[in-house]
């Protein structure tokens, strides 16, 4: 069986992708030790919250240059929300903070004249065929709650967009790197769905 | 109507369930508390009909000082995959975190938050303002003006209504659940006044609540009272409204839900 590792560095709700896993039947652990990410097939990096605090959690577990080295290796790594977002090369986030530079650009706010966070059921539109979304119907609802989005510099990376003011960019990959902006734990069968392609698809 | 229905942040419908002794009650006017079933069934009950959401406020927690509802959180986030909301006698940030680690995605703050302001801030700044809901109980109390009211309603506080939500927002709370003491528990419609109000004059999301009997009111609230979402509970337990009719009657009326059958 895959092994699937959620990094559990103290950032946001785990405890909901543990529990959509095992609703999977997929086995996956939480760790923040280095043999578990080494080890891992699949690698989940949750998160919510500021960018730089979550940023300066990897750093002290020294977990930025694992999940660096996992994605030099190949294995597949999904970034969740601001999981997402830390894998982009910065974000505007009080300053200009670097982040993990998996995928080029940046992450920035969605300014005044909303309501923020951008909070509840939207509709992503896929941008090009993607294996995360295997057996989704087109345009399928999922969950948002964020202030920030991802602006990567090549088109190419962004897979899925959604609206809000805009079309911003609702999910991401490059090779064996993946990002969504929404909650797939948090999206009933679509979301389980999205889970379960990461792990038998990718 | 295509154009809304494409791509746009649909409205949520958002049943509450009130607890007392991990069971779920209904009152009228916070009072007169009756038995309505078992949260966690409820819960997976909702999530099937098609509620966007869940909140679960243990209404008598402020008074008795209820130890935390961690164990309900646990089962109900084994079970459900939406999200959901955990209030009730939540005191200081590690009470959040109890709540949250064990997978509520929110937690609402009510009376200690009046008490003591710096929760909010102190929440958001250890989980980020999208977990701190500030749940508000308002009633009029003079010509458009609404009063703060705290513990579940029983006291009275010197709160303005809108300069409490505004300060609450400026400390770090991520959303509002804004609820009408006038007209909980009547099933006349909510109170679109003082829903409008707020809805105009924070960043935030708002969650109106009170006094849905129909799903005209709920279009109301949404169109006139410029709601975010719109929260009731005895309708959706007692099947006046089924969320599935209600979502096509909002979606029949141009406003962008999710719908059952999506």
């Amino acid at each position: 069986m895959t092994k699937v590792t959620i990094i559990d560095y103290g950032v946001g709700n785990i405890a909901s992708l543990k529990n959509a896993f095992a609703a999977l039947a997929i086995s996956a652990d939480l760790s923040a030790e280095t043999k578990d990410i080494l080890r891992a097939e699949r690698l989940i990096l949750p998160g919510v919250g500021a960018f730089a605090t979550a940023m300066s959690k990897l750093k002290n577990r020294r977990i930025d240059d694992l999940i660096k080295k996992k994605a030099q290796d190949g294995t597949p790594i999904l970034g969740i929300c601001l999981g997402m977002q830390l894998l982009f090369t910065a974000s505007d986030e009080q300053g200009n903070r670097p982040g993990l530079n998996l995928i080029d650009g940046c992450v920035q706010h969605f300014g005044t004249g909303l309501k923020i966070p951008h909070m509840g059921w939207n509709r992503i539109e896929f941008a090009r065929d993607a294996s995360l979304f295997s057996d989704l119907n087109t345009s399928p609802y999922f969950y948002f709650v964020h202030s920030y989005y991802c602006l990567p510099t090549e088109g190419t990376d962004s897979i899925a967009t959604c609206m809000y003011g805009f079309p911003f960019c609702a999910a991401i990959n490059r090779d064996n790197i993946w990002g969504v902006q929404f909650h797939p734990e948090k999206s009933r069968k679509d979301g389980l769905q999205l889970l379960r392609n990461f792990v038998t698809k990718t | 109507m295509e154009i809304i229905d494409k791509m746009t942040l649909t409205k949520r419908i958002i049943p509450c369930l009130d607890i007392k002794n991990n069971r779920v009650v209904k009152g009228i006017h916070f009072k007169s508390l009756t038995d309505a079933g078992d949260p966690v069934e409820l819960a997976a009950r909702y999530e099937a009909e098609g509620a966007d959401e869940l909140v679960f406020l243990d209404i008598t927690a402020s008074q008795e000082k209820r130890k935390l509802m961690a164990g309900l959180a646990a089962k109900i986030a084994k079970k459900i995959f939406i999200p959901f909301t955990i209030g009730g006698g939540i005191q200081s940030v590690a009470d959040m975190d109890t709540v949250l680690h064990h997978g509520a995605d929110k937690i609402a703050v009510n009376t200690a938050a009046v008490r003591n302001p710096e929760l909010i801030r102190e929440g958001a700044r250890h989980f980020g303002s999208q977990c701190i809901v500030l749940a508000v109980d308002v009633k009029k109390t003079g010509r458009e003006k609404w009063s703060v009211f705290i513990y579940g309603g029983k006291k009275k506080t010197d709160l303005d209504a809108l300069h409490w939500v505004k300060q609450a927002v400026d400390l770090g709370a991520g959303e509002i659940l804004l609820t009408s003491m006038d007209s909980d528990g009547t099933k006349d419609g909510f109170d679109l006044r003082i829903t409008r109000q707020v809805s105009e004059q924070v960043p935030v999301p708002v969650i109106a609540s009170g006094g849905g009997g129909k799903p005209e009111h709920f279009y109301a609230a949404i169109q006139w009272g410029k709601a975010d979402a719109v929260l009731a509970a005895s309708v959706f337990h007692y099947d006046t409204i089924k969320i599935k009719e209600l979502k096509e009657y909002l979606h029949q009326n141009g406003i962008p839900v999710r719908r059952f059958d999506d």
